[in-house]
């Protein structure tokens, strides 16, 4: 059980980090991977588990929107400004 | 106005020479562009690139989480959450008291208590207009700041014109009010006191839970414009006796053209509408409520609640880092406003002997501005400087700083090291700053006029 969990953390974990990666603007993806390992290890600790699938479903549910964002700031491409 | 604007867009892209790629604005190129987005013709290898943004007491970037949350009610649920007789009308409904909720839940309130609006221009001229009115027949006098939003200002210049008599509490030289003054100005037929709780200009914080305080124990209805401090500061309207107060949406990572006030229940405040209609939000807010924007605003508020002590942290970092490092490069800099009582986000810094417009004009690569966007376009010195003492020059070579959720290390230390330099470049080229070096006190001189 504990073994599973650890390896769908890190599954997680990393398909978050991967998944920011793919934001084509600079300031939200810099803040998605600083948040996601801030907010990792912050949780590290965390031993109870119910706890522990609460923050699972948060992390998916996370997931998700940075999948649906990343796509949308791909169609919208933003207009560089004339200086 | 679209030709000055071509025009001046024109000019300046003759300005910038080809070396003009900046470290940090490179990173910013260094997203995927697979080509020019819809409705924009392909400039073809074009190098310009947006400036950083360090502006975020004008406005702030949606956040993806918010635009997620918003946009399943801009494509299929789009009821009118007023409608009774069918299903859409009901999915738009439950999604605004949800969000009721999450903006209640923010600041320690009853849901019932928050009426939305367009923002917090609406919101304060609400609360201002609407309390004044309804209690003027009683009541004809109002107690504000000389350092509040002109949207404050100004709706009081209208109470006036109505014989309402309007008491503007001057601040001291750190930009926060003297309680002791306020407790004089407030006279029997005081209705409202309206003192806003993070300048956003300079950046401090008035002592709102004392003055909660003596509003409650006087009787006075107390409302503070915390549309720069909702979200990012802990507010509670029960700890800090606050009756009124105005939100924005687009300050706190939401959309713009939302915003909401929060309204006491008990004691009960009334005020009279400013708009004639259907009645919506309890009768205080006519006209249909905007199911997007307000999904928007309440999923804005609860990842503000979420993450307040995150950006807190860290953008108290970010603060000092570019404060320390601007400080110990140049001299003569000085720091508007109280230090200790203060929202860090906000950097209100005059440089001497510098024009804040060319400086602002130099660092063209990095979005910033020398006070609030609604007076960007005047040459005058902000009234907000004006009013804690500045000296007119000084007043005149100010630039704010904003530092938020998205702003980044690398931001910080391009703005950082591009602000010395053309400080420095500057004060070189300043005939002021050379007599300054001579040792002439520069107040000393008589001017004379050709």
């Amino acid at each position: 059980m504990a073994a599973s969990c650890r390896a769908q953390v890190l599954r997680l974990y990393r398909a978050l980090l991967r998944e920011s990666q793919r934001f084509t603007a600079y300031g939200y993806r810099t803040y998605a991977i600083r948040r996601i390992r801030d907010a990792f290890r912050e949780n590290k600790q965390v031993k109870d588990a119910g706890e522990i699938q609460t923050l699972v479903n948060k992390a998916r549910t996370n997931l998700e929107i940075i999948h649906r964002q990343v796509v949308r700031l791909m169609l919208f491409i933003e207009r560089r400004l004339n200086l | 106005m679209l030709l000055l604007l071509l025009r001046r867009g024109a000019a300046l892209r003759g300005g910038r020479g080809p070396g003009g790629l900046s470290p940090p604005a490179r990173l910013l190129s260094a997203a995927q562009r697979p080509g020019p987005g819809p409705g924009e013709k392909g400039t073809g290898e074009d190098s310009t690139l947006r400036p950083l943004y360090m502006d975020v007491q004008a406005t702030t970037s949606l956040d993806p989480r918010v635009l997620d949350s918003m946009l399943p009610y801009l494509i299929h649920y789009y009821g009118n959450p007023h409608s009774r007789t069918h299903a859409y009308g009901w999915e738009s409904e439950s999604a605004v008291e949800r969000a009721r909720q999450q903006v209640a839940s923010l600041i320690g309130a009853d849901p019932r208590e928050i009426i939305f609006t367009s923002g917090a221009t609406e919101s304060n001229n609400l609360a201002i207009k609407g309390v004044a009115r309804f209690y003027k027949s009683r009541k004809k006098h109002v107690i504000t700041t000389q350092t509040e939003h002109k949207c404050v200002l100004d709706s009081c210049r209208y109470l006036e014109a109505e014989g309402f008599r309007i008491t503007y509490l001057p601040v001291k030289r750190n930009g926060l009010i003297d309680l002791k003054e306020l407790e004089d100005a407030i006279q029997p037929d005081t209705s409202l006191v309206s003192v806003m709780t993070v300048n956003n200009e300079i950046g401090v914080k008035q002592p709102i839970s004392d003055i909660g305080q003596l509003c409650s124990t006087r009787k006075v209805f107390f409302h503070t414009d915390a549309a720069q401090a909702v979200g990012k500061i802990p507010m509670d309207v029960n700890a800090l006796k606050i009756d009124l107060m105005s939100i924005s949406g687009h300050k706190i990572y939401g959309p713009k053209g939302v915003g909401a006030i929060y309204v006491r229940r008990r004691p009960r405040v009334r005020l009279e509408p400013l708009q004639s209609g259907g009645g919506q939000e309890r009768g205080m807010r006519s006209g249909t409520v905007p199911t997007p924007l307000v999904v928007g605003l309440g999923t804005a508020c609860e990842v503000a609640q979420q993450e307040m002590e995150y950006d807190y942290k860290r953008i108290s970092l970010l603060a000092d880092r570019l404060v320390t490092k601007i400080m110990t490069e140049i001299p003569d800099v000085v720091m508007n406003g109280d230090p200790e009582h203060h929202y860090p986000g906000c950097i209100n810094l005059s440089f001497a002997y510098v024009e804040g417009e060319s400086l602002l004009m130099a660092l063209k690569d990095v979005a910033l501005s020398s006070g609030s966007a609604c007076t960007s376009a005047s040459l005058e010195p902000s009234y907000v400087l004006r009013a804690i003492g500045t000296d007119e020059d000084l007043a005149h070579s100010s630039i704010r700083f904003g530092i938020g959720r998205f702003t980044t290390e690398e931001e910080v230390d391009y703005t950082v090291h591009k602000c010395i330099q053309h400080v420095k470049r500057l004060r070189a080229m300043s005939p002021l700053w050379e007599m300054v070096q001579d040792g002439i006190d520069l107040k000393s001189i008589k001017w004379t006029q050709h």
